[in-house]
């Protein structure tokens, strides 16, 4: 890959794309809670400034508006939603201990990998920006799904789950400048109702175990004995 | 066009009027009566469709493939209202639920509909997305609606692995805009439907491929295809029973109708290709996968709502096979499936609700002789297990016997695959079954006030469809089998 190719404005919005790849990684390894969620906050910035920087080279109009809405959203308001969860279930102090954190790094570093050999054969399109944008798009999706796996506490899921839809955006952003409004719209709404979903379950799992960890959440399994249970 | 805003304005204005509506009593004699105008605007659109052909606008498209899809969910729609008015009454009133949480049911009970109305109606495939995760969002509250922790587990796994699944699915909706973008000029028209359809042979067959994957990964999970299928028995067993009707019999065959949707699309693209019948290898595999896994796991269930889910996986598993394997016999057989698996199951889990009161328990251990405390309910289950299992005359029959034929047109060895599964979950389901339904009842098991009409009709039209298919559905399924493979079957 040589630089020339590209535009400068295309090479900016891939440095933003690889901050917020490298935010990805931040996230992953960071085991306290408020801390991470600033991290995710920041990602959400990029994400917004990456469109903000698409819709300055004036090929949809709408992008402006969309960039508004990404930084509202994934920057200000559901870190604000998350922080005052954090708070009010008292997880401020609240520090993850991460089993492996090498190895979960490394796993990381294998999905980059994976994502551009998996967006290698779209060569004949010819764009060498398109393709690393979506291969540093799918990466983001892809450790985000990682640290959903890998997190045994509730908020961090959250914050893997909200980072992959972070990927999503700015693969729509960036290698298609903007999904159609409608469906912009719909996913932010989505995303939404979403956050306060998972707060109301925040609470559920807290009570019904008594602790956010949920690994404790294994009473369904196929060979566990159920005991006498009451009809649904 | 008024019948398609009847349909799909019915259930959103009655979920906003339900949200308001206080005596618990009116609230579901509301619920019902919205699920039956609903219901009369699904009837009305597919006679508009069956006289049009094709009616399109404000974004919706209705050909003869969505709007039998429609009437299905509109109809199973209403009569799990019918069920699950004096069912969630009798829950309210021993006390397992609040009075706040039977009205947030109902609000969410057509909050659901309307997102899957809209995700089978809708030409975008955005706005698809948008639905079904929306379809996610409204059931997983009535998943934890009891508090349990069982439930409250079984919400959060459905909640975080459907939330991942339908993520990696607007990757692939993302990429399919990609490839559109340098085939269609307008960009407002990339994501739709019938535009891509049209031009699907310019798409690049590279990126389509790709996204097709990870649409495939992500609809799947939805479907219940094994490995993402984990989520499915929890979901199905710790609901309400009457959110298991509705998820069993509906929401499954919405998240199909996204991926058969798309492998229209990925074929179109791929026709010219060294590997032209991808999408329908990868759809094959893991359908047979999802079949003979879920059989298996029939055998080993306890509790009696998961191994209904296993066998609604069984089901998906098998449609999914039949989708795959494509030609207009196979399709044919598929869409049969999907019209007579919705109204079997649906009617079986409106069984097993009344079951699990009569015994107290969902334990199937705990389940004995019924059919001694309860004739109706009894053989109730015992028909619909009987149907469901595939046995003639009923509908079930008639399918997998088209699908079998099918298979053994195309991959005979397949055949024996099939066969060989579906022993193995007839041998799982009737093991369960039959203490369950026959044998002495325990001291002081006693009937429950029990509203059949649901299931009666239901296994009436399943029996109906396996002895003398309509011509008049025989021509829609037709018309939709033209739709997908591009031959008359008839």
């Amino acid at each position: 890959m040589s630089l020339t190719v590209m535009t400068l404005l295309e090479q900016f919005v891939l440095l933003l794309a690889a901050l917020a790849l490298f935010l990805s990684f931040v996230l992953l390894a960071q085991a306290r809670l408020v801390a991470a969620i600033h991290i995710f906050a920041w990602q959400g910035a990029l994400v917004a400034a990456v469109t903000l920087t698409v819709a300055l080279t004036g090929q949809a109009s709408h992008l402006y508006f969309s960039a508004l809405l990404t930084l509202a959203l994934k920057a200000l308001l559901i870190p604000w939603m998350l922080h005052r969860l954090a708070r009010r279930l008292g997880l401020e102090r609240h520090t993850e201990t991460l089993t492996r954190p090498a190895l979960v790094i490394m796993a990381a570093v294998a999905l980059v990998i994976f994502s551009y050999w998996l967006v290698a054969p779209m060569v004949e399109h010819g764009l060498v920006f398109t393709r690393n944008i979506i291969a540093v798009s799918l990466a983001v999706v892809l450790i985000g799904l990682l640290m959903m796996v890998f997190r045994q506490q509730a908020v961090a899921q959250v914050l893997g789950f909200m980072s992959m839809e972070n990927g999503l955006f700015l693969a729509a952003v960036s290698a298609t400048s903007g999904m159609p409004l409608v469906v912009e719209l719909g996913v932010a709404f989505d995303v939404l109702v979403a956050m306060v979903l998972f707060g109301v379950f925040f609470f559920q799992i807290r009570e019904s175990i008594d602790s956010l960890d949920v690994d404790r959440l294994n009473r369904l399994t196929e060979t566990g004995e159920i005991e006498e249970r009451r009809p649904a | 066009m008024n019948a398609l805003l009847l349909t799909l304005l019915t259930p959103l204005i009655g979920g906003l009027l339900l949200i308001l509506v206080r005596p618990l009593g009116a609230a579901g004699w509301l619920n019902l009566a919205v699920s039956a105008l609903t219901l009369v605007g699904a009837v009305w659109l597919a006679w508009d469709v069956a006289h049009a052909g094709t009616i399109a606008g404000l974004g919706f498209r209705l050909d003869a493939f969505n709007v039998y899809l429609v009437a299905l969910t509109a109809f199973v729609g209403l009569t799990t209202s019918i069920f699950s008015r004096p069912y969630m009454r009798h829950v309210c009133a021993i006390g397992r639920l609040s009075a706040g949480n039977l009205r947030l049911y109902h609000v969410m009970y057509q909050a659901f509909m309307v997102t899957m109305l809209v995700a089978l109606t809708t030409d975008n495939l955005g706005v698809l997305w948008v639905a079904i995760e929306g379809a996610t969002l409204a059931t997983v509250l009535l998943v934890s609606l009891y508090r349990t922790p069982e439930s409250v587990e079984a919400a959060w796994k459905y909640f975080i692995l459907c939330g991942v699944g339908i993520a990696l699915a607007l990757f692939g909706t993302v990429l399919t805009y990609f490839a559109a973008q340098h085939v269609i000029a307008d960009p407002d028209a990339g994501l739709t439907w019938s535009v891509l359809y049209e031009q699907a042979q310019a798409l690049d067959p590279t990126v389509m491929r790709i996204a097709f994957v990870f649409l495939l990964v992500g609809y799947g999970t939805k479907v219940g295809l094994v490995p993402m299928h984990q989520w499915l028995p929890d979901a199905h067993s710790e609901g309400p029973t009457p959110m298991s009707a509705v998820l069993s019999g509906l929401l499954l065959n919405v998240a199909l109708y996204a991926v058969v949707r798309l492998k229209m699309l990925v074929d179109g693209s791929l026709a010219e290709t060294a590997t032209p019948h991808l999408a329908g290898a990868l759809l094959m595999g893991f359908g047979l996968v999802s079949f003979t896994v879920a059989g298996l796991f029939l055998h080993r269930q306890r509790d009696i709502k998961r191994m209904f889910s296993y066998s609604s996986i069984e089901h998906m598993g098998l449609m999914t096979f039949a989708f795959g394997l494509g030609g207009p016999l196979a399709t044919f057989g598929a869409l049969l499936h999907m019209l007579v698996h919705s109204l079997t199951k649906s009617a079986i889990f409106v069984t097993v609700g009344h079951a699990t009161h009569i015994a107290g328990t969902q334990a199937i251990d705990g389940i004995r002789g019924l059919i001694r405390t309860q004739p109706a309910v009894g053989w109730s289950l015992l028909i619909g297990v009987v149907a469901i299992a595939g046995f003639p005359p009923f509908g079930v029959f008639m399918s997998e016997f088209l699908l079998l034929t099918a298979t053994m047109q195309t991959y005979p060895w397949f055949t024996v695959a099939l066969l060989s599964g579906l022993a193995v979950a007839f041998a799982g389901l009737f093991r369960h079954l039959h203490p369950m339904v026959y044998g002495a009842a325990p001291e002081g098991q006693r009937p429950v006030q029990a509203n059949m009409l649901p299931v009666l009709i239901h296994l009436g039209l399943v029996l109906w469809l396996g002895l003398s298919i309509p011509g008049f559905l025989a021509a829609w399924l037709d018309r939709a089998t033209q739709l997908i493979t591009g031959t008359h079957l008839l």
